[in-house]
């Protein structure tokens, strides 16, 4: 089956609906609630290259199919990296694989974070709970390309000390000289030494120049607000700020209609939006 | 192509062409009350002599006694059903010992629709726009789409509901057809205008003997198109439309008008264009399971579910998101309307919310709009 390139210069698959079927090669438990899946292709072929931001539709048979980021490092040319958290019928089912078992994956669809549009800029990433990992694929290439940009701070928040994502390699990134690395979480006990308050409030102290600088956000809706607020607040433009949005997918091609909003498909359009474009998305409820 | 006359008895003989042409002939007959689109054999099953009346929540059959086949407007059913079906199996998962596998089966049959209208056409063309000109093209609408055979029949009546016109998708019928017919009764004469478009309309015209219209015939079917036009009278504002919608979101009128949605999404089955649908599993105790496409709708609970909820909780915000889709949002997706003034949504509405109305009300300014207007 002969398969394509879109506009975009993405991967455009022939039967768009039709996913192919991979192995769990490794499961990772990286919270109470989150598992982190590596798959490869049963038939080895090299898998549709990705960019940074993207994602795959991942199909538990049986029982359903749901978007989920890319986490990994796109230069891996045959195992894909998935982060899912445990919180409905399909995404429980994916977390419950095991080495060895079969998953559907279609993809990638999507759009990327703009990392070329960073390059000679001071880079914010700013993630929230799970909204880390589809900004994962993206530090992956800060680190690989550290010489293509000034300044790069990670900014990151969860909820409690158990629930960071991560934490073995956020430890790692720390130990760069050239990547600041900042964590807080919402509450904690005692017995956590680090920053307790929300994401935003890292924003303000961060040793950065805003004035050549972007940002990456990632996480719930209202922390992606609230960052977004913050980073304008810091100095920030509207423009330098790019956004990833999540909402229900049931095909990731724009023909479902469930993740419309406003003009938008959040699947093909996005999930990643310049903030420019993705402003109207706040100011509507319920839109 | 030219203008042709197909003789009363000639429509039974396209008909037998089309079937020996081995083509699976879809068109008007009357079945559970109304106007269906279903299997046709013959010329004698359509709904001779059959009417239809339609307004706000109402529809009615009537017999006039009269010997017209094509005398009704819409069916409740469009074109959809056969081009995108409400059931769609897209594979079969099969599971063994040693792993799964995807297996696809196409077989798509081949269409010829009798009884296309202007409207109809345009709403088809619209789904093209979705399904085959975007950077994603599903295989098997494309399949159905080259394999059917398109032939229009132009409108002689319009019920209270239609609004073609005022849209710009009717009542003539646009270029996509393979054969436009047009039903003539004039001085106790009853024959048809013929005209093939393309190659594949032309193929079954040299099957038929057909003699050449004239002049007169071409006055006669403007004169009746244009008499068809005139009767009607709901009307869609199309200028600033846009823009108002997308500036009104939180308009008084989106209030009131949830008051009265059930939230059904009858308007959303029955719309010729609306595309939205879902993918489940059915899964069979013999350990296969079929993964199927079915028809969704904006309206219903589910349709915006994320973990923790759903982003369209109130019916203001989905009716809301359904009308703006409509007459909004589409056209920056799609560069049309995503509607054709079928009325369908009208008639079939259960309270029978008329969207012709509800536009007119949204036009009228938030601080100037007083409720019940």
């Amino acid at each position: 089956m002969d398969n394509q390139v879109n506009t975009q210069g993405y991967y455009r698959p022939q039967l768009p609906m039709l996913p192919t079927v991979f192995r769990v090669v490794g499961k990772i438990k990286e919270t109470h609630d989150t598992w982190t899946l590596e798959l490869q292709n049963v038939d080895k072929t090299p898998l549709p290259s990705f960019h940074p931001g993207q994602f795959n539709m991942l199909y538990a048979s049986g029982v359903g199919e749901i978007p989920i980021s890319i986490s990994g490092n796109f230069n891996s040319q045959d195992t894909l990296v998935h982060t899912i958290r445990d919180v409905g019928m399909v995404s429980h089912a994916l977390c419950g694989l095991n080495t060895g078992d079969f998953v559907g994956v279609r993809g990638p669809f999507g759009t990327a974070w703009p990392m070329n549009k960073l390059e000679r800029k001071n880079v914010i990433v700013v993630g929230g709970g799970i909204g880390l990992a589809p900004l994962r694929p993206a530090i992956y290439h800060l680190l690989n390309n550290r010489d293509d940009f000034e300044r790069v701070a990670i900014a990151y928040g969860a909820r409690g000390p158990e629930e960071i994502l991560y934490p073995n390699q956020i430890m790692e990134w720390r130990s760069h000289l050239d990547l600041m690395v900042r964590v807080t979480v919402d509450a904690a006990s005692a017995s956590w030494q680090g920053q307790v308050g929300v994401v935003t409030t890292l924003i303000p102290r961060l040793n950065i120049d805003p004035a050549n600088a972007a940002a990456l956000v990632c996480g719930p809706e209202i922390m992606i607000r609230f960052a977004v607020r913050e980073l304008l607040q810091f100095g920030l433009t509207p423009d330098d700020i790019w956004i990833s949005m999540e909402r229900n997918m049931k095909c990731g091609i724009g023909f479902c209609g469930h993740c419309q909003l406003g003009s938008k498909f959040i699947c093909k359009d996005g999930p990643v939006f310049n903030f420019s474009e993705a402003e109207q998305f706040f100011k509507i409820k319920e839109l | 192509m030219e203008l042709k006359v197909l003789q009363l008895d000639q429509l039974n003989d396209l008909i037998q062409v089309l079937i020996m042409d081995d083509y699976q002939l879809i068109g008007p007959k009357v079945k559970d009350g109304v106007i269906s689109y279903d299997s046709i054999k013959s010329s004698s099953e359509l709904p001779i002599g059959i009417i239809d009346h339609q307004s706000p929540g109402k529809y009615a059959l009537q017999n006039i006694q009269s010997s017209r086949f094509f005398g009704y407007t819409v069916s409740p059913y469009s074109w959809k059903k056969y081009l995108y079906p409400p059931v769609q199996s897209l594979f079969k998962v099969n599971r063994n010992g040693k792993g799964i596998s995807f297996e696809v089966t196409n077989d798509e049959p081949r269409y010829a629709f009798l009884g296309v209208r202007g409207c109809e056409l345009n709403a088809i063309k619209i789904q093209d726009k979705i399904f085959l000109k975007g950077n994603y093209i599903d295989p098997n609408y494309k399949r159905r789409r080259e394999l059917s055979m398109i032939i229009a029949v132009e409108c002689f009546n319009t019920c209270e509901t239609c609004f073609c016109d005022s849209v710009g998708s009717g009542p003539e019928i646009p270029d996509g057809a393979d054969i436009v017919l047009t039903e003539i009764f004039e001085d106790g004469d009853h024959y048809f205008l013929a005209r093939s478009e393309t190659e594949k309309g032309q193929d079954i015209f040299n099957h038929l003997k057909l003699n050449d219209a004239d002049d007169k015939h071409v006055l006669i079917k403007d004169a009746q198109l244009e008499r068809v036009r005139t009767q009607l009278k709901r009307r869609v504002q199309t200028t600033g439309l846009k823009s108002n919608l997308m500036a009104n979101p939180d308009h008084p009128r989106w209030d009131e008008v949830a008051e009265r949605c059930l939230a059904c999404s009858n308007c959303t089955m029955v719309c010729p264009t609306c595309f939205c649908m879902t993918v489940e599993d059915v899964n069979d105790l013999d350990g296969t399971t079929d993964r199927q496409m079915r028809w969704d709708s904006c309206f219903t609970s589910e349709f915006t579910y994320i973990h923790g909820g759903n982003t369209r909780e109130s019916v203001k915000s989905r009716y809301r998101q359904w009308l703006t889709h409509k007459f909004a949002s589409w056209q920056d997706q799609f560069d049309s309307l995503g509607c054709v003034g079928c009325g369908r949504c009208i008639t079939w509405c259960p309270p029978g919310i008329d969207i012709t109305e509800e536009l007119e009300a949204l036009s009228i300014p938030s601080n100037q709009y007083k409720k019940g207007e």
